[in-house]
C-alpha cells in the first residue's frame, strides 16, 4: 500500500486517496475550436510511461482535496506532491 | 520408521514437567508444552499422518516447518481450522486433529473462532525472521535506537538454530537465548513469535497475522526499513518412491532430535550434497541414531571426514535409487557410478539437496533473482547481495535481505533426481502427487515456461505453495531443455506467504452492518411497521412496495398506481441526492454542469437538467431549484449522489478554481415526502398548509416555503408520475411527523403510500427516463430523445464538444422508443435484445437492433408496455420488432415513448 504524501494533510494510507489518471490534461479553452481529431486526443490519449510522471489523486476519506503527485510507475517509488496549480517538480526529487 | 522420544534431558526446546494431552485420528496421544503437533506425533509413533489427495499413497511428516507437503491435518481445537500443516501448530492441551489431505473443508454455520482484531503499527525497522541473522539485525536496530518489530512464524526465535550451532565463536543456544532476552526487555522493541509476514507491499507496509490465543490478530505496520532474514528452504532429491513415510529433509530430522527430544526412526541412509546434511547425520549419531550409510553424489569434502571420523559409513559418487516398503520406509537401495546397486535395512531416507534462500516476500514486492552457481541456487539479485546476474527487479531501497535469504547457504552438488527407466514415482510435488514423469511429460509437449509447466502439472499450486517442489521442477526443465541450471528461475510467488483464512482478514468487520453501510431514511422504522418490503438502491433501502396483508406484488402495483392516477398516492423521496451549490458564480458553474441553461432561472423556480460526462453521455439528471441569486439546490438520483457529488468537487478544483462557488452534500438534513395525483391538492389542504396552492399562485416548477402541519416546509412542484404532485421537504427530523400527518389528512381522500415499483411504472408510462436504468453510459441526450434540453447557443458545457464527434452523430445509434407487446398481456423481459420480425425463427446469430430497458404491466393502460434502445429506433416507430425469449419470441409494436398522458394535460390536477 502506497504511503502517500496529501499536500495538506502529510502522509496517508493509499486506501484513503482515489486515483485520477494524468495529471496536467488542462480542459481545452475553446473546445468548439478544435477538431475531432484534437478532442479525441484530449479526451481519450494518455502517456503510459515506464517510469517517472505526474498523476492526480484527491484525498476522499481526507481533506477531500484533488493534488498532483510524482510516481515511477516501474518500482512504485513516490517522488513529490504539489497542489493544483504549481509547477511540478524535477523528475524523481525527493518528497 | 518408528519415532519416539529421547530420554531427558533431550530436546531444549520441550517443557517435560508439563506434559499435554491432545487426540489424533481419535486416538488420544501425549506431547510437551513446546512441541509442535508434529513433533508430537512422531514422538507418539504417528508414521503415517495423512493419505495423499490425488494417489491415496501413506504420507508421514516431511518436513519441520511452513515447508511440509504432506502432514495437513483438521483441528477442531482449541480452534477450528479446515486445513494446516501439523509442523505449524503450536501443541496445546486438549488439541483435536485430524487427517486432512488435498483441500480443507468449512463446516457449514459459525466455527466459534473469536473475530480477529487488526491493529496499526509504526516503527522504523522490522525485521522478518528470527532466526540468528534476524536477532542480530533487531539487536543492531535497537542499538541504534530504532523502534523495531521482530517477527517469526514459529513459536520461538533462534529458527532451525540447534545445539551444534556456534554464533560468533559461542554456542548458538546460548547467543540466542541472550540476545532474545535483551530484545524482550527493550522498551521499543516488539517480539512476535507465530506470526507470520503475509507480504511485504510498497513503501514498507506489511500484513503480519499472528496466530495469539485466544483472540487472533492482524498488525498493519508501517517500516521505515524492512529486513527479510527469512532463512532457507532444504531440498529434495527426487529417487523412487521419495514419498513414503520416513523420506524426510535432514534439517527436519535433526531439528525434531535437538530441539523437541525425538528421533524419527531407527535406522537412517542419508542422502546429501552439502556439508549441512552429513553435519546432520554426524550430529544424529550422536543422539542415538544408527546411520547406515552417507550417499553423496558427489566427491565429499570436510563434512565427510568429520562423519567417517565418528565411524559413519559415507559413499561418494552414489545415488539413493529406490525406497521401499508398504506403510514406510523399510529398506533402500543405492547405486555406485557403476551402476552396482545395494541395499540397506533403514526406516529413515534423510535428504539434503541443498538449499533455497527463502525469497518469496522479496519476490512479491519485485525483487529479481539470479542464480549462484557456487551455491547451487537462486538468490535474491539484492543490490546488498553480490552484484551480477541478468534478472530484472532489484527491490525496493528500503527493503534489506541478510542471512541465509541473502545466499548465505551451503553450497551443494548440483543433483535433482536420480535416473531410472520409470520416473512416474519420482516424487517432485508431494502434496499434488506430481512426478519427475509428469515433468518431462510437460516438456515434452513443448512447454519451456516454468509458468506454463507449472499450470500443466498443477506443481506449485497446492497449499504449501511449491515450497519443496518449485526449484526442483526449475532445475528438471532446465536440464530438460539442455540448458543450464540458472536458465530460468522459478516460477514467481505472491501474497500471502501462507494461507490465512478469509475470516481472520476479514476481522471484525463482518456481517451486515459492517460490511457495507446500510442508508436509511428519518421514516424507514414507520416503512417497516407498515410491512413494507424493501428493495436496495445503492447502500439505501427503499420501500419497494407496500403490501396490504399478504397480497403479492403486482396486484399491490396495481393498487398503488390506480391510487395515484384516480386519487393521491405518497411515496418517501428522502434518497434522492440533493447538494447545495453557494456563491456568487453559482449559477455559472450550472450552467457549465447541464446541457440546459440554469442562470437564468428565477429565484423560487425549479428546472429539469441532463448531466453528461466530457464523452458527452448522460452521466446523472435532476432538478434545479434557485432559492436565492447565489443559492442552488440540486437533485441527483438516489445511487449517483456521491459520484456527482465527486464529478462537482473536481471540476471546481482542478479546473475551475477561479469559481467562487461551496457545494455541500445535504441529502441526509432534509427528509422529501412526495404526494402525487389529482387529490394531493386536497391532501395538502387537509394537512393543513399556509402556502397558497392553486395553480396559479404556486405553478408547476417552482417552489414555496412555508407551513405544512404545522412544521417549517419548503414544497416543490415537481412530478416524476406525470400527476399533479407536491415534494414536502422538511428537515430530517421532522420527517417522521410529516409522513404521519400527511398520511393521516389524506386517509379519507384514499392516499395510499406507494414504493419504488408503482414509481417506476408510473413514470415509464410518462416516457421518463431513469439515469442507469434506461442509460448505461453509452447514451446521449439526442439517443434519448431529449435534443430539446441541449441548449443551441455558443456557451459551452460540459460534453458538449463530444456531441459532435463522428460517432456520436451516427444515424444508426441506438435511440429510445417504446414498444407495445402484441399481445397485450405477454410482458418483454427486461435486458431481452430484439431483432427484426423477419429474423424471429433464424438460428443465430442474427443482427441485434438492441435491448429492452425498461418493461411493466401498467394498470391504467391494461396491457403490458416497454422502454427500449434500438437501433435508429425512431425512423422504425410503428414497425415492429421481436425479443427472442425462451418462452419463445414476443412480438411488439415500435412507439414513441409516452405511453400515458401525451399533452402533460394532468400535472396542475
Amino acid at each position: 500500500m502506497l504511503l502517500i504524501p496529501c499536500p495538506w494533510c502529510g502522509p496517508r494510507d493509499e486506501i484513503e486517496f482515489r486515483y485520477g489518471g494524468q495529471a496536467h490534461i488542462a480542459y481545452p479553452s475553446d473546445p468548439e475550436s478544435l477538431s475531432d481529431e484534437e478532442w479525441a486526443d484530449y479526451l481519450f490519449m494518455r502517456d503510459n510511461p515506464r517510469g517517472w510522471w505526474s498523476e492526480r489523486w484527491m484525498h476522499t476519506a481526507g481533506c477531500r482535496r484533488w493534488f498532483n503527485l510524482t510516481r515511477n510507475t516501474a518500482t512504485n517509488e513516490i517522488g513529490a506532491s504539489y497542489r493544483v496549480g504549481e509547477e511540478p517538480p524535477p523528475e524523481g526529487s525527493a518528497r | 520408521m518408528t519415532g519416539r522420544r529421547l530420554a531427558a534431558p533431550a530436546g531444549h526446546g520441550i517443557d517435560r514437567s508439563r506434559p499435554l494431552a491432545f487426540t489424533f485420528d481419535g486416538r488420544s496421544c501425549e506431547g510437551f508444552a513446546g512441541d509442535t503437533l508434529a513433533s508430537a506425533l512422531i514422538a507418539n509413533g504417528v508414521h503415517v499422518v495423512a493419505r495423499s489427495p490425488l494417489r491415496s499413497r501413506p504420507r508421514g511428516v516431511f518436513a519441520a516447518g511452513v515447508e511440509e507437503p504432506n502432514a495437513f491435518v483438521e483441528l477442531s481445537a482449541p480452534v477450528f481450522r479446515p486445513i494446516v500443516p501439523a509442523t505449524g501448530v503450536p501443541l496445546v492441551d486438549g488439541l483435536v486433529a485430524m487427517p486432512r489431505p488435498g483441500v480443507g473443508r468449512l463446516p457449514p454455520g459459525d466455527t466459534g473462532a473469536p473475530a480477529a482484531r487488526h491493529r496499526h503499527a509504526h516503527v522504523e525497522t522490522l525485521v522478518i525472521g528470527a532466526g540468528v541473522a534476524g536477532l542480530r539485525a533487531a539487536f543492531e536496530a535497537a542499538q541504534a535506537g530504532d523502534r523495531v518489530m521482530l517477527v517469526d512464524e514459529r513459536s520461538w526465535t533462534g529458527g532451525t538454530a540447534t545445539s551444534g550451532d556456534e554464533v560468533d565463536g559461542e554456542p548458538a543456544l546460548g547467543w540466542i537465548a541472550t540476545t532474545s532476552g535483551a530484545l524482550a526487555s527493550a522498551s521499543e522493541v516488539t517480539v512476535l513469535t507465530d506470526a507470520t509476514a503475509l507480504g511485504v507491499y510498497d513503501d514498507g507496509y506489511i500484513v503480519v497475522y499472528e496466530r495469539s490465543t485466544p483472540i487472533e490478530r492482524v498488525h498493519h505496520v508501517r517500516a521505515g526499513r524492512v529486513v527479510l532474514a527469512s532463512g532457507a528452504h532444504e531440498r529434495p532429491i527426487a529417487f523412487a518412491r521419495n514419498d513414503l513415510p520416513g523420506v524426510m529433509l535432514a534439517s527436519a530430522a535433526l531439528l525434531f532430535a535437538d530441539r523437541f527430544g525425538v528421533l524419527a526412526g531407527e535406522r537412517a541412509v542419508v542422502f546429501s550434497t552439502n556439508h549441512a546434511g552429513h553435519e546432520a547425520a554426524t550430529a544424529l549419531t550422536a543422539k542415538g541414531l544408527e546411520i547406515a550409510t552417507i550417499v553423496d553424489p558427489g566427491e565429499g569434502g570436510k563434512a565427510t571426514d568429520a562423519a567417517r571420523a565418528v565411524g559413519i559409513d559415507v559413499r561418494t559418487a552414489c545415488a539413493v535409487v529406490a525406497a521401499d516398503g508398504d506403510q514406510g520406509v523399510r529398506s533402500v537401495t543405492i547405486a555406485g557410478p557403476g551402476g552396482a546397486t545395494e541395499t540397506f535395512d533403514a526406516d529413515l531416507v534423510l535428504v539434503s539437496g541443498g538449499w533455497n534462500p527463502t525469497a518469496q516476500l522479496w519476490r512479491g514486492i519485485g525483487g529479481g533473482l539470479r542464480w549462484d552457481d557456487d551455491r547451487t541456487c537462486f538468490v535474491p539479485d539484492a543490490p546488498n547481495a553480490r552484484p551480477g546476474g541478468p534478472s530484472g527487479g532489484r527491490g525496493p531501497s528500503w527493503l534489506t535481505v541478510v542471512g541465509a535469504a541473502a545466499g548465505e547457504v551451503p553450497s551443494s552438488v548440483p543433483y535433482w533426481y536420480t535416473p531410472a527407466d520409470d520416473l512416474s514415482e519420482h516424487f517432485v510435488d508431494l502434496q499434488r502427487d506430481s512426478t519427475v514423469a509428469d515433468v518431462l511429460d510437460a516438456v515434452g509437449h513443448e512447454l519451456r515456461s516454468t509458468e506454463h509447466v507449472k499450470r500443466a502439472t498443477y506443481i506449485g499450486t497446492a497449499i504449501d505453495q511449491g515450497r519443496t517442489s518449485g526449484a526442483l521442477t526449475t532445475a528438471i526443465v532446465n536440464q530438460a531443455w539442455g540448458e543450464g541450471p540458472g536458465a530460468q528461475g522459478p516460477t514467481n510467488s505472491r501474497p500471502p506467504y501462507t494461507p490465512v483464512p478469509y475470516s481472520v482478514l476479514a476481522g471484525v468487520d463482518r456481517g451486515p452492518v459492517l460490511l457495507d453501510p446500510i442508508r436509511t431514511t428519518p421514516m424507514h422504522d414507520l416503512h417497516v411497521e407498515r410491512g413494507a418490503v424493501f428493495e436496495n438502491v445503492g447502500q439505501w433501502k427503499r420501500p419497494w412496495y407496500f403490501p396490504e396483508g399478504v397480497e403479492p406484488l403486482h396486484s399491490a402495483v396495481e393498487r398503488e398506481c390506480l391510487a395515484v392516477r384516480r386519487a393521491a398516492g405518497v411515496m418517501d423521496a428522502s434518497t434522492l441526492g440533493k447538494i447545495e451549490l453557494v456563491g456568487p458564480d453559482a449559477a455559472t458553474f450550472l450552467d457549465r454542469l447541464y446541457t440546459n441553461r440554469m442562470s437564468t432561472l428565477a429565484v423560487g423556480s425549479i428546472r429539469y437538467g441532463l448531466m453528461l460526462g466530457l464523452d458527452g453521455m448522460v452521466f446523472d439528471d435532476g432538478v434545479a431549484m434557485r432559492l436565492a441569486e447565489d443559492r442552488f439546490l440540486i437533485t441527483t438520483t438516489t445511487g449517483g449522489a456521491a459520484k456527482v457529488m465527486d464529478h462537482v468537487e473536481e471540476w471546481l478544483q482542478t479546473e475551475w478554481p477561479d469559481l467562487r462557488v461551496y457545494a455541500t452534500s445535504v441529502t441526509e438534513q432534509w427528509a422529501t415526502i412526495a404526494v402525487n395525483g389529482p387529490k394531493a391538492r386536497e391532501v395538502l389542504t387537509a394537512a393543513g398548509t399556509d402556502i397558497g396552492l392553486d395553480a396559479a399562485a404556486f405553478p408547476f416548477m417552482t417552489w414555496r416555503e412555508g407551513e405544512v402541519a404545522s412544521m417549517p416546509a419548503r414544497v416543490a412542484r415537481v412530478s416524476f408520475s406525470g400527476e399533479l404532485a407536491y415534494e414536502i421537504n422538511v428537515a430530517g427530523h421532522h420527517g417522521t411527523a410529516m409522513w404521519e400527518a400527511v398520511l393521516a389528512a389524506g386517509a379519507p381522500l384514499g392516499l395510499t403510500p406507494y414504493g419504488t415499483e408503482s414509481m417506476h411504472v408510473l413514470r415509464a408510462e410518462k416516457g421518463f427516463v431513469i439515469v442507469g436504468q434506461d442509460t448505461d453510459g453509452t447514451v446521449t441526450p439526442h439517443d434519448l430523445g431529449m435534443s430539446w434540453i441541449v441548449r443551441k447557443d455558443d456557451s459551452d458545457f460540459i460534453g458538449k464538444r463530444s456531441l459532435r464527434r463522428p460517432d456520436t452523430v451516427r444515424p444508426d445509434r441506438k435511440q429510445l422508443v417504446g414498444l407495445l407487446p402484441v399481445d397485450p398481456d405477454r410482458w418483454l423481459p427486461e435486458g431481452s435484445q430484439v431483432v427484426s420480425p423477419e429474423h424471429a425463427d433464424t438460428a443465430p446469430p442474427v443482427p441485434m437492433l438492441g435491448h429492452v430497458t425498461s418493461s411493466y404491466r401498467s394498470p391504467e393502460l391494461g396491457r403490458t408496455f416497454a422502454l427500449a434502445m434500438v437501433t435508429a429506433g425512431r425512423e422504425r416507430i410503428g414497425g415492429h420488432v421481436v425479443a427472442p425469449t425462451l418462452d419463445g419470441p414476443i412480438e411488439a409494436e415500435v412507439t414513441a415513448p409516452v405511453f400515458y398522458d401525451q399533452d402533460g394535460a394532468r400535472r396542475d390536477g
